[in-house]
Protein backbone atom coordinates (compact mmCIF):
# COMPACT_ATOMS: atom_id res chain seq x y z
CA UNK A 1 0.00 0.00 0.00
CA UNK A 2 1.45 3.31 -1.10
CA UNK A 3 1.81 6.10 1.45
CA UNK A 4 2.00 9.86 0.98
CA UNK A 5 4.28 12.37 2.67
CA UNK A 6 1.17 14.01 4.17
CA UNK A 7 0.23 10.70 5.81
CA UNK A 8 3.73 10.25 7.20
CA UNK A 9 3.67 13.80 8.60
CA UNK A 10 0.35 13.00 10.31
CA UNK A 11 2.06 10.04 12.00
CA UNK A 12 5.00 12.24 13.02
CA UNK A 13 2.52 14.65 14.61
CA UNK A 14 0.77 11.79 16.43
CA UNK A 15 4.07 10.33 17.55
CA UNK A 16 3.57 6.88 16.02
CA UNK A 17 5.86 7.18 13.01
CA UNK A 18 8.15 4.20 12.30
CA UNK A 19 11.72 5.21 11.47
CA UNK A 20 14.92 3.22 10.90
CA UNK A 21 18.39 4.27 9.83
CA UNK A 22 19.69 3.11 6.46
CA UNK A 23 21.90 0.66 8.36
CA UNK A 24 19.09 -0.77 10.51
CA UNK A 25 16.64 -1.11 7.60
CA UNK A 26 18.82 -3.77 5.96
CA UNK A 27 18.07 -6.23 8.80
CA UNK A 28 14.45 -5.11 9.16
CA UNK A 29 13.63 -5.91 5.52
CA UNK A 30 15.56 -9.17 5.70
CA UNK A 31 13.43 -10.20 8.67
CA UNK A 32 9.99 -8.94 7.66
CA UNK A 33 10.22 -9.09 3.89
CA UNK A 34 9.89 -6.14 1.56
CA UNK A 35 6.09 -6.02 1.33
CA UNK A 36 5.40 -6.09 5.06
CA UNK A 37 8.27 -3.72 5.86
CA UNK A 38 7.07 -1.24 3.22
CA UNK A 39 3.67 -1.15 4.94
CA UNK A 40 5.14 -0.70 8.40
CA UNK A 41 8.14 1.57 7.88
CA UNK A 42 7.52 5.26 7.20
CA UNK A 43 10.99 6.80 7.00
CA UNK A 44 14.60 5.66 6.51
CA UNK A 45 17.27 8.12 7.62
CA UNK A 46 20.68 8.47 5.99
CA UNK A 47 23.85 10.30 6.98
CA UNK A 48 27.28 11.30 5.79
CA UNK A 49 30.18 13.26 7.28
CA UNK A 50 33.26 14.12 5.30
CA UNK A 51 35.29 16.87 3.65
CA UNK A 52 33.00 18.69 1.22
CA UNK A 53 35.02 21.34 -0.55
CA UNK A 54 32.38 23.39 -2.35
CA UNK A 55 30.95 24.73 0.90
CA UNK A 56 30.54 28.34 1.90
CA UNK A 57 28.85 30.78 4.26
CA UNK A 58 27.30 34.09 3.32
CA UNK A 59 26.22 36.72 5.82
CA UNK A 60 25.18 40.32 6.27
CA UNK A 61 27.15 42.31 8.85
CA UNK A 62 24.76 45.24 9.21
CA UNK A 63 25.83 48.77 8.26
CA UNK A 64 28.65 50.62 9.97
CA UNK A 65 28.43 54.34 10.68
CA UNK A 66 29.47 56.03 8.48
CA UNK A 67 28.54 53.46 5.84
CA UNK A 68 31.04 51.37 3.89
CA UNK A 69 30.39 49.27 0.78
CA UNK A 70 32.53 46.08 0.73
CA UNK A 71 31.45 45.45 -2.88
CA UNK A 72 34.27 46.32 -5.26
CA UNK A 73 36.70 46.48 -2.35
CA UNK A 74 38.35 43.76 -0.33
CA UNK A 75 37.37 41.95 2.85
CA UNK A 76 39.19 39.52 5.13
CA UNK A 77 37.91 37.31 7.96
CA UNK A 78 40.70 36.36 10.38
CA UNK A 79 43.06 37.12 7.50
CA UNK A 80 41.23 34.84 5.06
CA UNK A 81 39.86 36.63 1.98
CA UNK A 82 36.08 36.71 1.68
CA UNK A 83 34.17 37.41 -1.53
CA UNK A 84 32.74 40.93 -1.43
CA UNK A 85 31.28 41.40 -4.91
CA UNK A 86 27.76 42.03 -3.61
CA UNK A 87 25.79 45.01 -2.38
CA UNK A 88 27.09 46.95 0.55
CA UNK A 89 27.54 44.63 3.54
CA UNK A 90 27.06 41.07 2.27
CA UNK A 91 30.08 38.77 2.32
CA UNK A 92 30.68 35.17 1.30
CA UNK A 93 33.52 32.98 2.52
CA UNK A 94 34.41 29.77 0.74
CA UNK A 95 35.80 26.72 2.55
CA UNK A 96 38.94 26.58 0.39
CA UNK A 97 40.01 30.23 0.84
CA UNK A 98 43.53 30.82 2.19
CA UNK A 99 45.20 33.85 3.78
CA UNK A 100 47.21 35.85 1.21
CA UNK A 101 50.38 35.17 3.20
CA UNK A 102 49.86 31.42 3.60
CA UNK A 103 52.99 29.69 2.27
CA UNK A 104 50.78 27.25 0.34
CA UNK A 105 52.93 24.62 -1.40
CA UNK A 106 56.11 26.72 -1.57
CA UNK A 107 57.61 24.12 0.71
CA UNK A 108 55.93 20.97 -0.49
CA UNK A 109 53.81 19.50 0.98
CA UNK A 110 52.23 22.64 2.47
CA UNK A 111 50.49 22.32 5.83
CA UNK A 112 47.38 24.46 5.20
CA UNK A 113 46.58 24.89 8.87
CA UNK A 114 44.02 27.68 8.56
CA UNK A 115 41.59 28.86 5.92
CA UNK A 116 37.95 29.39 5.02
CA UNK A 117 36.76 26.08 6.50
CA UNK A 118 38.31 27.02 9.84
CA UNK A 119 36.73 30.51 9.76
CA UNK A 120 33.33 28.86 9.19
CA UNK A 121 33.91 26.46 12.11
CA UNK A 122 34.90 29.33 14.44
CA UNK A 123 32.00 31.50 13.28
CA UNK A 124 29.44 28.76 13.99
CA UNK A 125 31.17 28.07 17.33
CA UNK A 126 30.33 31.63 18.38
CA UNK A 127 33.91 32.88 18.41
CA UNK A 128 34.68 36.49 17.53
CA UNK A 129 36.07 36.89 14.01
CA UNK A 130 38.21 39.83 12.88
CA UNK A 131 36.75 41.58 9.83
CA UNK A 132 39.00 43.87 7.83
CA UNK A 133 37.51 45.67 4.85
CA UNK A 134 38.79 48.29 2.44
CA UNK A 135 36.64 50.13 -0.09
CA UNK A 136 36.97 52.96 -2.61
CA UNK A 137 34.36 55.24 -1.05
CA UNK A 138 31.28 56.78 -2.66
CA UNK A 139 29.01 59.69 -1.80
CA UNK A 140 26.52 57.31 -0.20
CA UNK A 141 29.13 54.91 1.25
CA UNK A 142 32.00 57.27 2.18
CA UNK A 143 34.03 55.00 4.43
CA UNK A 144 37.17 53.41 3.02
CA UNK A 145 38.43 51.27 5.85
CA UNK A 146 36.94 49.11 8.58
CA UNK A 147 38.48 46.86 11.20
CA UNK A 148 36.24 45.23 13.77
CA UNK A 149 35.33 42.02 15.55
CA UNK A 150 32.13 40.36 14.42
CA UNK A 151 30.13 37.56 16.01
CA UNK A 152 27.51 35.25 14.51
CA UNK A 153 24.96 36.36 17.10
CA UNK A 154 25.13 39.96 15.83
CA UNK A 155 24.92 39.15 12.12
CA UNK A 156 21.63 39.81 10.32
CA UNK A 157 21.73 36.58 8.37
CA UNK A 158 24.36 33.85 8.41
CA UNK A 159 23.64 31.10 5.92
CA UNK A 160 25.53 27.94 5.05
CA UNK A 161 25.27 27.53 1.28
CA UNK A 162 27.17 24.59 -0.19
CA UNK A 163 27.03 24.31 -3.94
CA UNK A 164 28.33 20.73 -4.12
CA UNK A 165 27.97 18.27 -1.24
CA UNK A 166 26.96 14.69 -0.53
CA UNK A 167 28.52 13.10 -3.62
CA UNK A 168 26.69 9.98 -4.71
CA UNK A 169 29.65 7.58 -4.63
CA UNK A 170 33.27 8.61 -5.14
CA UNK A 171 36.65 7.51 -6.49
CA UNK A 172 38.95 5.25 -4.50
CA UNK A 173 42.35 6.93 -4.75
CA UNK A 174 45.66 5.15 -5.33
CA UNK A 175 49.10 6.19 -6.56
CA UNK A 176 50.75 4.21 -9.36
CA UNK A 177 53.88 6.40 -9.46
CA UNK A 178 57.12 5.80 -7.62
CA UNK A 179 56.89 8.75 -5.22
CA UNK A 180 54.48 9.79 -2.48
CA UNK A 181 51.78 12.22 -3.57
CA UNK A 182 49.67 14.60 -1.48
CA UNK A 183 46.09 14.89 -2.70
CA UNK A 184 42.61 15.92 -1.60
CA UNK A 185 42.16 12.17 -1.04
CA UNK A 186 44.99 12.20 1.50
CA UNK A 187 48.57 11.00 1.37
CA UNK A 188 49.01 8.31 -1.28
CA UNK A 189 52.09 6.15 -1.00
CA UNK A 190 53.99 5.04 -4.13
CA UNK A 191 53.31 1.84 -6.07
CA UNK A 192 49.76 1.51 -4.67
CA UNK A 193 51.05 1.72 -1.09
CA UNK A 194 47.54 2.47 0.16
CA UNK A 195 44.01 3.21 -1.04
CA UNK A 196 41.81 6.00 0.32
CA UNK A 197 38.05 6.25 -0.14
CA UNK A 198 35.38 8.77 0.83
CA UNK A 199 31.76 7.70 1.10
CA UNK A 200 29.34 6.67 3.83
CA UNK A 201 28.39 3.78 1.49
CA UNK A 202 25.22 2.07 2.70
CA UNK A 203 24.37 5.11 4.88
CA UNK A 204 25.04 7.75 2.23
CA UNK A 205 21.96 9.82 1.25
CA UNK A 206 22.03 9.56 -2.54
CA UNK A 207 23.16 5.91 -2.53
CA UNK A 208 19.90 5.08 -0.69
CA UNK A 209 17.81 6.92 -3.26
CA UNK A 210 19.91 6.22 -6.32
CA UNK A 211 17.30 7.30 -8.87
CA UNK A 212 16.26 10.48 -6.97
CA UNK A 213 12.71 9.20 -6.39
CA UNK A 214 12.28 11.17 -3.14
CA UNK A 215 15.26 13.50 -2.68
CA UNK A 216 14.65 16.67 -4.68
CA UNK A 217 14.74 20.44 -4.56
CA UNK A 218 13.14 21.55 -1.31
CA UNK A 219 13.83 18.34 0.64
CA UNK A 220 14.31 19.18 4.33
CA UNK A 221 17.52 17.69 5.73
CA UNK A 222 19.91 17.52 8.68
CA UNK A 223 22.63 20.03 7.83
CA UNK A 224 25.61 20.86 10.02
CA UNK A 225 23.73 19.84 13.18
CA UNK A 226 20.68 21.95 12.31
CA UNK A 227 17.96 21.95 9.69
CA UNK A 228 18.63 22.75 6.05
CA UNK A 229 17.20 22.14 2.63
CA UNK A 230 18.27 20.80 -0.74
CA UNK A 231 18.54 23.99 -2.82
CA UNK A 232 19.32 22.50 -6.21
CA UNK A 233 21.33 19.68 -7.75
CA UNK A 234 24.98 20.24 -6.84
CA UNK A 235 27.59 21.36 -9.33
CA UNK A 236 29.05 18.49 -11.38
CA UNK A 237 25.78 16.55 -10.91
CA UNK A 238 26.33 13.67 -13.29
CA UNK A 239 23.39 11.25 -13.19
CA UNK A 240 24.14 9.33 -16.42
CA UNK A 241 27.20 7.40 -15.19
CA UNK A 242 27.60 3.62 -15.19
CA UNK A 243 25.13 2.03 -12.76
CA UNK A 244 24.69 -1.46 -11.36
CA UNK A 245 21.53 -3.57 -11.74
CA UNK A 246 20.32 -2.05 -8.48
CA UNK A 247 20.44 1.44 -10.05
CA UNK A 248 23.36 2.37 -7.79
CA UNK A 249 26.05 4.41 -9.58
CA UNK A 250 29.48 2.76 -9.83
CA UNK A 251 31.14 6.16 -10.26
CA UNK A 252 30.80 9.61 -8.70
CA UNK A 253 27.32 10.65 -9.87
CA UNK A 254 24.69 12.91 -8.33
CA UNK A 255 25.46 15.80 -5.96
CA UNK A 256 23.41 18.17 -3.82
CA UNK A 257 23.48 21.91 -3.31
CA UNK A 258 22.29 22.54 0.24
CA UNK A 259 21.35 25.59 2.27
CA UNK A 260 20.44 26.35 5.87
CA UNK A 261 20.55 28.87 8.70
CA UNK A 262 24.08 28.72 10.14
CA UNK A 263 22.91 30.17 13.46
CA UNK A 264 21.25 26.88 14.47
CA UNK A 265 24.18 24.68 13.37
CA UNK A 266 27.08 23.37 15.43
CA UNK A 267 30.87 23.21 15.10
CA UNK A 268 30.71 19.46 15.75
CA UNK A 269 29.22 19.04 12.29
CA UNK A 270 31.13 21.78 10.46
CA UNK A 271 34.81 21.08 11.01
CA UNK A 272 37.67 23.08 9.47
CA UNK A 273 39.86 20.56 7.69
CA UNK A 274 43.45 20.60 6.38
CA UNK A 275 44.68 18.31 3.61
CA UNK A 276 48.47 18.12 3.60
CA UNK A 277 49.89 19.40 0.31
CA UNK A 278 46.42 20.18 -1.00
CA UNK A 279 44.62 22.90 0.93
CA UNK A 280 41.87 23.63 3.40
CA UNK A 281 38.25 22.57 3.30
CA UNK A 282 35.23 21.98 5.52
CA UNK A 283 33.97 18.63 6.77
CA UNK A 284 30.18 18.73 6.69
CA UNK A 285 27.54 16.55 8.29
CA UNK A 286 24.41 15.88 6.21
CA UNK A 287 21.47 13.57 6.81
CA UNK A 288 18.53 13.09 4.48
CA UNK A 289 15.25 11.37 5.39
CA UNK A 290 13.76 9.06 2.79
CA UNK A 291 9.97 8.70 3.00
CA UNK A 292 9.01 5.09 2.30
CA UNK A 293 6.19 5.77 -0.14
CA UNK A 294 6.31 2.35 -1.80
CA UNK A 295 8.22 -0.93 -2.01
CA UNK A 296 10.60 0.26 -4.70
CA UNK A 297 11.79 3.18 -2.58
CA UNK A 298 12.26 0.87 0.39
CA UNK A 299 14.13 -1.68 -1.73
CA UNK A 300 16.68 1.01 -2.67
CA UNK A 301 17.32 1.87 1.00
CA UNK A 302 18.33 -1.73 1.76
CA UNK A 303 21.50 -1.37 -0.31
CA UNK A 304 24.56 -2.78 1.49
CA UNK A 305 28.25 -1.93 1.29
CA UNK A 306 28.79 -5.21 -0.66
CA UNK A 307 26.47 -3.93 -3.38
CA UNK A 308 28.10 -0.52 -3.83
CA UNK A 309 31.08 -0.47 -6.17
CA UNK A 310 33.48 2.42 -6.77
CA UNK A 311 36.20 3.06 -9.32
CA UNK A 312 39.84 2.83 -8.24
CA UNK A 313 41.61 5.81 -9.81
CA UNK A 314 45.30 6.62 -10.13
CA UNK A 315 45.88 10.10 -8.68
CA UNK A 316 49.44 10.35 -9.98
CA UNK A 317 48.41 10.41 -13.64
CA UNK A 318 44.85 9.46 -14.64
CA UNK A 319 43.19 11.98 -12.30
CA UNK A 320 45.42 15.05 -12.85
CA UNK A 321 45.56 14.48 -16.60
CA UNK A 322 41.85 13.67 -16.96
CA UNK A 323 42.41 10.21 -18.42
CA UNK A 324 39.31 8.01 -18.31
CA UNK A 325 41.16 4.80 -17.45
CA UNK A 326 40.58 3.19 -14.06
CA UNK A 327 42.68 0.69 -12.12
CA UNK A 328 39.66 -1.43 -11.24
CA UNK A 329 36.49 -1.55 -9.17
CA UNK A 330 35.97 -2.45 -5.54
CA UNK A 331 33.03 -2.49 -3.13
CA UNK A 332 32.75 -0.68 0.19
CA UNK A 333 32.52 -3.86 2.26
CA UNK A 334 36.01 -4.78 1.08
CA UNK A 335 37.29 -1.25 1.65
CA UNK A 336 35.94 -1.20 5.21
CA UNK A 337 37.93 -4.29 6.18
CA UNK A 338 41.04 -2.06 6.10
CA UNK A 339 42.75 -4.22 3.46
CA UNK A 340 42.15 -4.57 -0.24
CA UNK A 341 43.85 -6.40 -3.07
CA UNK A 342 44.54 -4.01 -5.93
CA UNK A 343 46.51 -5.09 -9.00
CA UNK A 344 47.45 -8.22 -7.08
CA UNK A 345 48.89 -6.26 -4.18
CA UNK A 346 47.41 -6.33 -0.67
CA UNK A 347 47.23 -2.71 0.53
CA UNK A 348 45.83 -0.88 3.55
CA UNK A 349 42.65 1.13 2.96
CA UNK A 350 41.50 4.20 4.87
CA UNK A 351 38.46 6.44 4.80
CA UNK A 352 38.23 10.23 4.67
CA UNK A 353 34.53 10.07 5.46
CA UNK A 354 33.64 9.21 9.07
CA UNK A 355 31.32 6.22 9.17
CA UNK A 356 30.71 6.53 12.92
CA UNK A 357 29.60 10.14 12.46
CA UNK A 358 27.33 9.09 9.58
CA UNK A 359 25.72 6.57 11.97
CA UNK A 360 25.31 9.35 14.55
CA UNK A 361 23.68 11.71 12.02
CA UNK A 362 21.23 9.05 10.77
CA UNK A 363 20.41 8.24 14.42
CA UNK A 364 19.95 11.89 15.36
CA UNK A 365 17.64 12.52 12.41
CA UNK A 366 15.67 9.38 13.34
CA UNK A 367 15.20 10.76 16.87
CA UNK A 368 14.16 14.18 15.60
CA UNK A 369 11.48 12.58 13.44
CA UNK A 370 10.28 10.18 16.15
CA UNK A 371 9.97 12.99 18.70
CA UNK A 372 8.10 15.24 16.27
CA UNK A 373 10.90 17.80 16.00
CA UNK A 374 11.36 17.25 12.28
CA UNK A 375 8.75 16.65 9.61
CA UNK A 376 9.17 15.78 5.94
CA UNK A 377 8.80 18.02 2.93
CA UNK A 378 7.66 17.16 -0.56
CA UNK A 379 10.23 18.25 -3.16
CA UNK A 380 9.10 21.15 -5.33
CA UNK A 381 11.06 19.76 -8.29
CA UNK A 382 13.01 16.57 -8.96
CA UNK A 383 16.77 16.35 -9.38
CA UNK A 384 17.79 15.66 -12.99
CA UNK A 385 17.92 11.91 -13.51
CA UNK A 386 19.87 9.68 -15.87
CA UNK A 387 17.40 10.40 -18.67
CA UNK A 388 17.67 14.21 -18.34
CA UNK A 389 20.69 14.60 -20.59
CA UNK A 390 22.52 16.45 -17.78
CA UNK A 391 26.18 15.48 -17.84
CA UNK A 392 29.47 16.62 -16.40
CA UNK A 393 31.57 18.18 -19.16
CA UNK A 394 35.28 18.89 -19.13
CA UNK A 395 36.54 22.36 -20.08
CA UNK A 396 37.18 22.90 -23.75
CA UNK A 397 40.03 25.38 -23.91
CA UNK A 398 39.98 27.90 -26.75
CA UNK A 399 42.55 30.46 -27.96
CA UNK A 400 41.90 33.96 -26.61
CA UNK A 401 43.50 35.94 -29.48
CA UNK A 402 41.49 38.99 -30.62
CA UNK A 403 38.88 38.46 -27.94
CA UNK A 404 36.84 41.65 -27.65
CA UNK A 405 35.13 42.30 -24.36
CA UNK B 1 65.38 -8.59 28.93
CA UNK B 2 63.58 -5.26 28.66
CA UNK B 3 62.58 -3.23 25.64
CA UNK B 4 61.73 0.41 26.19
CA UNK B 5 61.18 3.45 23.99
CA UNK B 6 62.77 6.64 25.26
CA UNK B 7 63.18 10.19 23.99
CA UNK B 8 66.62 11.82 24.30
CA UNK B 9 67.08 15.58 24.20
CA UNK B 10 70.66 16.64 23.50
CA UNK B 11 71.55 20.18 24.56
CA UNK B 12 73.37 22.31 21.98
CA UNK B 13 76.83 21.68 23.44
CA UNK B 14 76.46 17.91 23.08
CA UNK B 15 75.15 17.52 19.58
CA UNK B 16 78.60 16.77 18.16
CA UNK B 17 79.58 14.12 20.71
CA UNK B 18 79.15 10.40 20.07
CA UNK B 19 77.12 9.05 22.98
CA UNK B 20 74.69 6.48 21.76
CA UNK B 21 77.48 4.21 20.50
CA UNK B 22 78.58 3.73 24.12
CA UNK B 23 75.27 2.02 24.81
CA UNK B 24 76.38 -0.88 22.62
CA UNK B 25 80.04 -0.89 23.50
CA UNK B 26 79.86 -0.55 27.25
CA UNK B 27 76.33 -1.45 28.27
CA UNK B 28 75.51 -4.33 25.91
CA UNK B 29 72.32 -2.60 24.77
CA UNK B 30 70.75 -3.08 21.41
CA UNK B 31 69.00 -0.06 19.96
CA UNK B 32 66.73 0.95 17.12
CA UNK B 33 66.65 4.64 16.15
CA UNK B 34 63.00 5.52 15.52
CA UNK B 35 63.55 9.22 14.91
CA UNK B 36 66.49 11.62 14.99
CA UNK B 37 66.66 15.33 14.28
CA UNK B 38 68.61 18.48 15.01
CA UNK B 39 66.57 21.66 15.37
CA UNK B 40 67.62 25.03 13.93
CA UNK B 41 68.87 25.98 17.40
CA UNK B 42 71.05 22.88 17.18
CA UNK B 43 69.34 20.93 19.87
CA UNK B 44 69.31 17.24 19.12
CA UNK B 45 66.35 14.93 19.54
CA UNK B 46 66.38 11.17 19.25
CA UNK B 47 63.73 8.54 19.80
CA UNK B 48 65.32 5.19 20.67
CA UNK B 49 64.03 1.74 21.35
CA UNK B 50 66.52 0.15 23.77
CA UNK B 51 66.75 -3.58 24.36
CA UNK B 52 68.88 -5.40 26.91
CA UNK B 53 69.04 -6.63 30.49
CA UNK B 54 67.24 -4.42 33.03
CA UNK B 55 70.55 -3.85 34.84
CA UNK B 56 72.32 -2.79 31.62
CA UNK B 57 69.36 -0.62 30.70
CA UNK B 58 69.47 1.22 34.04
CA UNK B 59 73.26 1.71 33.84
CA UNK B 60 73.00 2.91 30.22
CA UNK B 61 70.28 5.42 31.02
CA UNK B 62 72.30 6.64 34.04
CA UNK B 63 75.31 7.11 31.77
CA UNK B 64 73.27 9.24 29.36
CA UNK B 65 71.77 11.28 32.19
CA UNK B 66 75.20 11.91 33.70
CA UNK B 67 76.43 13.34 30.42
CA UNK B 68 73.60 15.92 30.47
CA UNK B 69 71.14 14.30 28.08
CA UNK B 70 67.53 14.82 29.13
CA UNK B 71 65.47 11.63 28.94
CA UNK B 72 61.68 11.36 28.64
CA UNK B 73 59.55 8.30 28.33
CA UNK B 74 57.83 8.18 24.97
CA UNK B 75 54.20 7.46 25.74
CA UNK B 76 53.21 11.02 26.65
CA UNK B 77 54.55 12.59 23.53
CA UNK B 78 51.83 11.98 20.97
CA UNK B 79 48.27 12.46 22.05
CA UNK B 80 44.89 12.82 20.46
CA UNK B 81 42.66 15.82 21.01
CA UNK B 82 39.36 13.98 21.38
CA UNK B 83 37.44 17.19 20.70
CA UNK B 84 38.87 17.41 17.19
CA UNK B 85 38.96 13.77 16.11
CA UNK B 86 36.05 12.96 13.79
CA UNK B 87 36.82 9.22 13.59
CA UNK B 88 37.36 9.29 9.83
CA UNK B 89 40.27 6.87 10.04
CA UNK B 90 42.59 8.28 7.39
CA UNK B 91 45.42 8.00 9.95
CA UNK B 92 45.29 4.22 9.60
CA UNK B 93 47.11 4.13 6.29
CA UNK B 94 49.68 6.70 7.41
CA UNK B 95 50.84 5.13 10.70
CA UNK B 96 53.78 2.77 10.11
CA UNK B 97 53.31 0.81 13.33
CA UNK B 98 49.55 0.23 13.37
CA UNK B 99 48.84 2.45 16.39
CA UNK B 100 45.35 3.27 15.04
CA UNK B 101 42.52 0.79 14.76
CA UNK B 102 38.90 1.05 13.67
CA UNK B 103 36.55 -0.60 16.17
CA UNK B 104 34.57 -3.10 14.11
CA UNK B 105 31.42 -2.41 16.10
CA UNK B 106 31.29 1.34 16.60
CA UNK B 107 33.53 2.22 13.62
CA UNK B 108 35.28 4.68 15.93
CA UNK B 109 39.05 5.04 15.63
CA UNK B 110 41.12 3.86 18.59
CA UNK B 111 44.61 5.24 19.25
CA UNK B 112 46.97 2.80 20.99
CA UNK B 113 49.59 5.18 22.38
CA UNK B 114 51.70 2.28 23.66
CA UNK B 115 52.33 1.21 20.05
CA UNK B 116 53.15 4.78 18.95
CA UNK B 117 56.80 5.47 18.14
CA UNK B 118 56.32 9.25 17.84
CA UNK B 119 57.35 9.37 14.18
CA UNK B 120 54.82 12.23 13.86
CA UNK B 121 53.56 11.22 10.41
CA UNK B 122 49.97 11.43 11.63
CA UNK B 123 50.30 14.99 12.94
CA UNK B 124 50.01 16.76 9.60
CA UNK B 125 48.15 13.95 7.87
CA UNK B 126 45.18 14.26 10.23
CA UNK B 127 42.57 16.39 8.39
CA UNK B 128 41.03 18.04 11.50
CA UNK B 129 44.50 18.20 13.13
CA UNK B 130 43.48 16.10 16.13
CA UNK B 131 46.90 14.52 16.70
CA UNK B 132 49.31 16.53 18.82
CA UNK B 133 53.04 16.13 19.37
CA UNK B 134 54.52 17.23 22.69
CA UNK B 135 58.29 17.15 22.99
Amino acid sequence: MAKTIEEINEKIKKGNVVVFTAEEIIGVVKEKGLKKAAEEVDVVTTGTFGPMCSSSVYFNTGHASPRIKYGGGRAYLNGVPAYSGFAAVDLLIGANALPDDDPRNRVHPGEFNYGGGHVIEELVAGKDIKLEATAYGTDCYPRKKLETLINIKDLNEAVLFNIRNAYQNYNVAVNLSSKTIYTYMGILKPDIGNANYCSAGQLSPLLNDPLYKTIGIGTKIFLGGGVGYVAWQGTQHNPAVLRGDNGVPRRGAGTLAVIGDLKQMSPKWLVGTSMLGYGVTLSVGIGVPIPILNEEILQHTTVTDEQIYAAIVDYSDAYPNVKPSIVGEINYAQLRTGKATINGKKVPTASLSSYSRAVEIAGTLKNWIKTGKFDLTKPVAALPGAESGVSFKTLKERPVNNHIK
Amino acid sequence: MVSKKIVLHFPKRMVDRPLVSHLIKEYNLDFNILKASITPEEEGLMVLELKGKQEDFDRGVKFLKDTGVIIDSLSQNVSRNENRCTDCGVCLSVCPVGAFEVDSGTRKVKFHDKKCVACALCIKACPPRAMELHF
